[in-house]
């Protein structure tokens, strides 16, 4: 088994090496947009289709959670960005510090995404057999505020009948069929974020382990670069989620 | 016939990759990208039996309009799974994981691949995906058709899907780490001296195909996925019934599966862009323009996948729109037919086995090529879309074109992978029988196709027999070229004549090590400093006239 | 009609000389590569054969004006072919104003036809010649495609979706159509005839008649296998319905577990009314031919069940109660 920091056997100079990785990352990188890619545009294509239900359904979302989750993650990019500024310039002291700030504030994200996925499920809005989107306005918890579950209804009423306009039962219906498939893609969408971010989890808990053991330096980085690249990607496309699952349509309360 | 004087006594190497360690446990866990190469030939081997057993299953029954070798369910079991096994676990790793993992990192002077422990990982990755699609074939089945179209795959099937739709999820990954690794090591691991135009086209063509391996092969797994999530948790992305739409998943499924066409065919072009070279001793005609060609031919194969779709009731507008792309996309294929062409002109030809190959590629890639014009032409596939002319027009390319590569490739390089040499005669009568058979088997099916004979039947109106007929008898001749060289290329591991490091003799890199090659491939880093194919400035190949060092292999 | 080995079906519509007119065309282009690069490879593969062991070939690398031509010339012709290609789809696809609308609805795995009066057929489709014809396609369960060899034309049938494909056909005749876009396991025995008739036979035909034959048994064997019955109600019994053989005046256990005797009303009400009474173990899927068929189609088809009095009556699958003594 090779250690960190020397020279692989298949590689001629250091250097080869450390270009090799971060090319390597890049490449990996142009992948993981294909792959969500093709997420993105199934999302887009039902919007076009189902603009009404899509807009129910981001409306159920949490804004608040969702816009700290944001900057949550863009905070983590910055101390992974100080991470790879600390393993430049030396700072063997601060180089774990910051990567474990970084590692923190992903868990905080991903508690944040558990509480939200909670009050989900807590409401009926797992895509399947017991999925109801009005199941929140029909069953009040005590700590709902009375204001916000009468502009649900209001607006689920609305949806209902934009979906069938002369026969509303049929278009609650259709509304739960089509805010279905909302849900279904913002479970699938985040999830799939999720999961790339408990990897990039586990890549910055071997970074950590390393960097304790003081193996990076000015000379040496490359690992601390390529994880970086990785998270600051993974928060990219939260980004493009943020925007795309909760705030385009959103209506104020 | 080639030389008659007498050959040199060739010795194998005493350390070589194959013999610097033993045991199994030296081969399952190597990183040794030629040992990997050699474990992928093991396992696309085995997909190509298995594939190949549901063929002649499927062409036995079709001798008769009512077929009675199985039933109907049985049949479309059949179809679906020989396209699944041949496509996702033999065509598409075949050329790059073989041909390609063992001769790239030699051919660019390299101890290596980039990333070779992620190597072993595509192989492992590839076997996991494997074994789920075969459990889905033991346990059920597979009757979908390997285009899995919604919502019968995930609404209606009663066959095995979700551990098949798993199983080529999973082996995705392995496509998409193999053209990762490629890339990175075209771009950052050749030689001192080895510039990109110094490059074999053999690495040209992995390389364009290894940008088609990451940039689509994320977008079919993704889809997959979400068939699956259907098909499992009712869901209805792709369903109507539940407010998605099919549509979807065509277009989705297509973005990855036309591009997926030249994953196989681009390997394939690069496998004969150095067996016409080698066999008419003379640098390539038109280099830039066949490498440019590989390319173009990667970048417009991903604007072209709704000719798929002409007839599913898309606008009239993206239908002209993919008709019109799908044209251009012809152009650079041609290119390369010209000057393959070309390059046998005023050549010194030897008419070996890989030659052999080789031409029967061109001819056989150009009927399957040219058919593929009739397909692009909307007025024209309203009548033959869905059709045996289809069936006709992608195993010509795919069949004749792609395993004909494969094939080829393995008989040139199997000197350089084994040390040894295979017995000539054989080999050019197994090289004429798969030519014959291959068209036996597949020109009718042309006519049939425009006869209307849909595909995907289990059964035909009797006007459709003796065409059928034709088929299969063309089938068993086939077989029989595909079975040869298995048996004769085994054979040659033990009883073969010694190679020597450049029996051809040929110009690339990898003609310079020894032949089985050292497991870091060169004792020396090479420095480049010689242009590709260059048969007249290469006084090391022994042909410089008055030097009779004749590479002959005698027959056997 | 053709010869013993034809290229080509009939052609007996308005696409169908213009999908062979470039079949033609494309296929001469492309032979005319295709030999052209053939004889070339053939002639150097014989002129240029190595004479003696180490004899090199002449290295000529490339030529800029040559590879201009092979390019330009192709696109070209390639050119040619979409645009020829393109006129006949563009006209296939729009559909003009004075149509005939029929509407064909898909499903595994049989096609139902309805005509503008409202006549219904299945696996039938009866057109008059030289009228253009609209179909509206529609599909109840997964992607189904109606294709005509004869009339160079297909489409498929996609559920969500209505799909419209039309044609003028040209000969009166009988013409195969296929379902071609695989949709499960009797995708290949979907399919039916196109009947093109003049257009006094069809407007006769429209109001609906026997086809002439006089022994109501016949009429009623050849209307069981016509109107597709015989799909689901297989001799024996391994089809999704129950077979017919012996049931007329047994007792057929229903699901609901009570038993009727299956008289020529049952008959009838089965005919008209499938859903009324469910044979046990057997599923709800027989449509209705409510409106397609006449009086005197239904008694045909009766004396035709009943002459299956004295078929053998299989062990499995006939839906006849057990307490006279079959399963």
């Amino acid at each position: 088994m090779h250690r960190t920091g020397e020279l692989y056997g298949q590689f001629e100079t250091l250097e080869q090496q450390k270009e090799s990785a971060q090319f390597g990352m890049w490449v990996f990188l142009v992948t993981e947009v294909l792959f969500f890619g093709g997420l993105f545009l199934t999302y887009a294509v039902n919007r076009h289709l189902y603009f009404t239900a899509f807009g129910v359904g981001g409306n159920m979302l949490d804004l608040t959670l969702g816009t700290v989750n944001t900057v949550v993650l863009i905070a983590s990019s910055f101390t992974m960005a100080m991470s790879v500024w600390a393993a430049q310039t030396n700072r063997k002291k601060l180089l774990p510090v910051c990567l474990i700030l970084t590692l923190l504030l992903g868990g905080v994200f991903l508690g944040i995404k558990y509480v939200e996925y909670k009050q989900k499920f807590d409401h009926h809005l797992i895509p399947g057999h017991s999925f109801d989107l009005t199941y929140r306005i029909n069953h009040p918890a005590p700590t709902d505020n009375p204001k916000e579950l009468a502009a649900e209804r209001t607006e689920i009423e609305e949806a209902a009948r934009h979906e069938a306009p002369t026969e509303p039962e049929s278009g609650l219906t259709a509304l739960n069929a089509h805010a279905q498939l909302y849900f279904s893609l913002y479970f699938g969408m985040t999830g799939l974020h999720a999961l790339h971010m408990i990897v990039g989890g586990g890549l910055l808990v071997w970074v950590i382990k390393e960097s304790l053991k003081g193996r990076f330096s000015t000379t040496y980085n490359t690992p601390i670069e390529i994880v970086g690249l990785y998270w600051h990607f993974v928060d990219v496309v939260w980004i493009y989620l943020f925007a795309l699952l909760y705030l385009i349509n959103r209506h104020a309360v | 016939m080639s030389a008659t004087s007498p050959s040199p006594d060739h010795k194998l190497p005493r350390d070589h990759y194959l013999n610097a360690t033993y045991g199994i446990r030296s081969w399952l866990l190597t990183t040794d990208h030629k040992r990997i190469a050699l474990l992928y030939l093991f396992s696309v081997t085995f997909f190509f039996f298995v594939g190949g057993i549901f063929a002649t299953l499927i062409r036995i029954h079709l001798l008769t309009p009512n077929g009675v070798l199985v039933t109907p369910e049985t049949y479309n079991k059949l179809f679906t799974m020989h396209g699944v096994a041949m496509i996702f676990f033999f065509l598409i790793p075949a050329i790059p994981a073989v041909l390609g993992n063992f001769m790239i990192p030699i051919m660019i002077g390299a101890k290596d691949l980039a990333f070779p422990k992620i190597n072993l990982l595509s192989w492992y990755i590839y076997v996991v995906g494997g074994t789920f699609v075969l459990y889905s074939f033991c346990t059920g089945g597979l009757d979908t058709g390997w285009t899995f179209y919604t919502p019968l795959s995930s609404v209606y099937s009663n066959s095995a899907v979700a551990p098949a739709v798993v199983g080529i999820f999973i082996n995705g990954f392995s496509s998409i780490l193999t053209g990762l690794n490629f890339i990175v090591t075209i771009h950052t691991m050749r030689a001192p001296g080895m510039t990109w135009f110094r490059l074999p086209l053999f690495v040209w063509a992995h390389y364009s195909t290894s940008l088609v391996m990451i940039l689509g092969t994320p977008v079919v797994a993704i889809t997959l996925l979400l068939a699956g999530m259907e098909r499992l948790l009712h869901l209805g992305f792709f369903n109507p019934a539940m407010g998605g739409d099919p549509i979807l998943f065509q277009h989705l499924f297509w973005f990855y599966s036309h591009p997926a066409v030249y994953i196989m065919i681009l390997p394939a072009m690069g496998v004969i862009s150095e067996i016409i070279p080698t066999f008419a001793r003379k640098p390539i005609f038109g280099y830039s323009f066949i490498a440019a060609s590989s390319i173009a031919i990667a970048v417009i194969g991903f604007l072209v996948w709704a000719h798929h779709m002409y007839v599913t009731g898309q606008s009239t507008y993206a239908a002209l729109t993919f008709s019109f792309l799908t044209y251009l996309v012809a152009i650079p294929s041609a290119v390369k037919t010209f000057n393959w062409t070309a390059t046998l002109y005023k050549g010194s030809i030897s008419w070996d086995t890989p030659m052999l190959y080789a031409l029967g590629f061109i001819g056989l890639f150009l009927i399957g090529g040219l058919t593929g014009l009739f397909l692009a032409c909307v007025g024209l596939d309203i009548h033959i879309h869905d059709t045996y002319f289809v069936v006709a027009h992608f195993h010509y390319v795919m069949v004749g074109g792609a395993v004909m590569g494969y094939v080829g490739g393995l008989h040139f390089w199997w000197p350089k992978i084994t040390g040894k040499l295979y017995p000539e005669i054989l080999s050019r009568i197994a090289a004429i029988t798969l030519f014959v058979g291959f068209n036996l088997t597949f020109f009718p099916q042309f006519i049939l196709g425009y006869l209307g004979m849909p595909r995907r039947y289990h059964t035909y109106p009797p006007e459709f027999q003796v065409l059928n007929v034709f088929s299969t008898a063309g089938a068993s001749i086939l077989a029989l070229g595909y079975l040869l060289p298995m048996i004769y290329l085994t054979w040659s591991m033990r009883y073969g004549k010694v190679a020597g490091p450049n029996p051809w003799p040929a110009t690339g890199l990898e003609w310079k090590t020894d032949s089985p090659p050292p497991t870091e491939n060169f004792h020396v880093t090479p420095v480049v400093d010689w242009e590709p194919y260059d048969y007249s400035n290469r006084p090391d190949l022994g042909l410089a006239p008055g030097r009779p060092l004749a590479p002959a292999h005698g027959d056997d | 009609m053709q010869s013993q080995l034809p290229l080509y079906p009939e052609e007996a519509s308005n696409f169908a000389p213009h999908v062979d007119g470039l079949m033609i065309f494309i296929t001469s282009v492309c032979l005319f590569f295709a030999v052209g690069v053939t004889i070339a490879i053939i002639y150097f593969f014989f002129k240029y054969r190595r004479k003696h062991p180490d004899e090199v070939g002449t290295p000529i690398h490339g030529d800029a004006r040559l590879e201009a031509t092979w390019i330009v010339i192709p696109l070209i012709l390639a050119l040619g072919m979409f645009s020829w290609g393109a006129v006949v789809y563009v006209d296939y696809r729009h559909s003009p104003p004075d149509t005939l609308d029929i509407y064909v609805i898909a499903k595994q795995w049989m096609w139902k036809v309805q005509q503008p009066n409202g006549l219904k057929e299945i696996n039938e489709l009866h057109v008059p010649v030289n009228r253009n014809i609209r179909l509206t396609l529609a599909s109840e369960d997964v992607i189904h495609d109606f294709f005509v060899p004869a009339f160079r034309v297909k489409m498929d049938v996609v559920p969500g979706h209505y799909n419209t494909m039309w044609f003028r056909p040209t000969k009166p005749g009988r013409y195969h159509f296929f379902c071609s876009q695989y949709c499960g396991t009797n995708h290949a025995i979907m399919g039916g005839w196109v009947t093109v008739m003049e257009p006094t036979d069809y407007a006769a035909w429209l109001s609906g008649s026997l086809g002439g034959e006089a022994n109501p048994v016949v009429a009623g064997e050849k209307l069981f296998a016509e109107k597709a019955c015989i799909t689901c109600h297989v001799a024996n019994g391994t089809g999704r319905a129950p077979s017919l053989n012996g049931m007329y005046g047994a007792q057929v256990l229903l699901a609901d577990g009570t038993t009727v005797t299956a008289d020529e009303a049952y008959i009838r009400e089965s005919i008209l009314q499938p859903n009324a009474k469910i044979v046990a173990g057997y599923q709800p899927l027989m449509p209705t031919f409510q409106g397609q068929l006449t009086e005197e189609q239904i008694l045909a088809l009766t004396a035709y069940i009943k002459s299956l009095q004295s078929q053998p009556v299989p062990a499995k699958g006939s839906g006849i109660a057990p307490s006279t003594g079959k399963k």
